[in-house]
């Protein structure tokens, strides 16, 4: 489904991704975890080349390119392949949820206005916001917001969806009920990556657990064996702080 | 007291005034038009990364920030067709609106590009993500929160432009300017004159505040919680 081959991505002389080697299978759940810093963001937006990586391959269903060698209408394409939920939701400010979830069905895919709608009511209900269909963003809580933001991404049906830290900059009292509609996703067996610091949630959600630090995976394993009985001495001392608390961005 | 102010003429010189409206605001509108075009372009242009071309609309901008307008006009009606005999041709009223424009494009060039700025990039980032152009980033969601943000700047850019319509009479363009110093020259009531082409452009002014309001309120509508 995804697979992704010595991705490098360097910022001037900081190597943010020192070849990064993943598969996903279809369906899988995958999760990372790690340190600011470790580059798991910048791994989750190269792969729908919001960042350029610097070289590696990167193949999603039956899309594959050479990043050194890509040409627009290449990314154009791998990009079509997945969607993004954002830490920061980036609803567009200037449409009503509804509008925020139809605007690529009805500008990039040209379909039909009433048919577009149909869909967007149709998810908007499903991550229940059924009742905030013509409020715009502004008058929307955080939670309610990111809800959006996760029905706007399914829209496009992509074959995988990518988290950047859904909850990161949510307040506590919202948390929840993202990860609630994020959960119902992944029971419907959706291809997903997902970027996060709910360890709680990962042990939960995922199928598999990557453990990233300094721009390289440190440890991947099933997320009981990731959380129980972490292998790497980085792993360790990272879900030890957590534990007690004591990380923070 | 005994004021020396006719009101009689006053009321009697409005009318000979008002058919000169016309040419005033169509000053002022197709110079803007250009201007707008003019700006948007150089504000793109400043926030590319395309060398040369971006230093040459820095040089610009700063030129024609930096000289008086009344210069500019004289520069391009009287001193152009001077170096290229070609645009001897060239009337005054196309003049006019060359020189007004070149000027307000270099001011809203700034204002579009603090406007444009001001959109936070993620969600052009949301656009491509879910299958966008940047093109269709731009239009759809970039350009009307720009618009927005660069609206009540660009609203006194407008009323600058109908102000300055009046420098066109230096030209020998009869707008509205031209033909109040014509009456009052043939009347010598300079005051009543002057005083009517006063109210004139105040309530030319208000009428366009009020419908710059009247956008802006509608605008406003998906960001008011």
């Amino acid at each position: 489904m995804i697979t992704v081959k010595n991705l490098k991505k360097q910022f001037g002389d900081n190597v943010v991704l020192d070849g990064i080697d993943v598969h996903v299978d279809q369906g899988e759940v995958l999760a990372i975890i790690g340190p600011s810093g470790s580059g798991k963001s910048t791994f989750l937006r190269c792969l729908n080349l919001l960042e350029k990586p610097d070289e590696g391959l990167i193949q999603i269903a039956d899309t594959k390119v050479d990043v050194k060698k890509m040409n627009a209408k290449e990314m154009h394409q791998l990009r079509q392949k997945t969607a993004m939920v954002f830490q920061h939701y980036n609803l567009f400010k200037n449409k009503t949820a509804l509008e925020n979830v139809t605007e690529s069905l009805i500008i990039a895919k040209k379909m039909k206005r009433q048919e577009a709608e149909d869909i967007g009511k149709e998810l908007l209900v499903k991550v229940g916001l059924k009742d905030q269909f013509y409020q715009y963003p502004v008058t929307l809580s955080g939670g309610q917001q990111q809800r959006v933001g996760i029905a706007r991404a399914l829209a496009v049906k992509p074959r995988a969806i990518l988290f950047d830290e859904p909850t990161s900059a949510l307040d506590p009292e919202w948390v929840s009920e993202v990860l609630q509609v994020i959960k119902d996703i992944a029971q419907l067996k959706t291809t997903m990556i997902i970027v996060t610091h709910e360890m709680q949630f990962a042990e939960e959600v995922a199928d598999r657990v990557i453990f990233m630090a300094d721009g390289s995976i440190v440890e991947q394993n099933n997320p009981k064996e990731m959380f129980n009985r972490p292998q790497s001495p980085r792993t360790q001392q990272f879900l030890n702080k957590i534990g007690t608390g004591e990380l923070n961005d | 007291m005994n004021l020396n102010l006719d009101f009689d003429y006053l009321i009697h010189v409005i009318p000979h005034l008002l058919p000169f409206i016309p040419l005033t605001l169509i000053l002022a509108f197709v110079s803007m038009i250009f201007a707008v075009i003019g700006g948007l372009i150089l504000a793109l242009i400043k926030r590319s990364d395309i060398p040369v071309i971006k230093q040459l609309a820095t040089v610009y901008i700063s030129f024609f920030r930096a000289i008086p307008t009344l210069v500019q006009l004289f520069l391009i009606y009287y001193g152009l067709p001077q170096i290229f005999p070609a645009l001897s041709g060239m009337t005054a009223i196309t003049a006019a609106i060359i020189g007004l424009s070149l000027k307000q494009s270099a001011y809203l060039a700034e204002i579009f590009r603090a406007a444009l700025g001001s959109v936070d990039k993620g969600q052009v980032e949301a656009c491509l993500s879910v299958g966008m152009t940047k093109i269709q980033a731009f239009r759809r969601i970039t350009l009307p929160q720009a618009t927005r943000n660069a609206l009540p700047a660009t609203g006194n850019i407008f009323i600058l432009l109908i102000k300055e319509t009046s420098l066109a009479f230096t030209l020998g363009v009869v707008e509205l300017f031209a033909q109040g110093k014509i009456l009052a020259a043939a009347s010598l009531r300079f005051f009543e004159t002057y005083l009517a082409l006063a109210l004139i452009y105040w309530i030319m002014i208000i009428i366009y505040t009020f419908l710059q309001q009247a956008l802006e309120k509608r605008l406003e509508k998906p960001y008011l919680s």
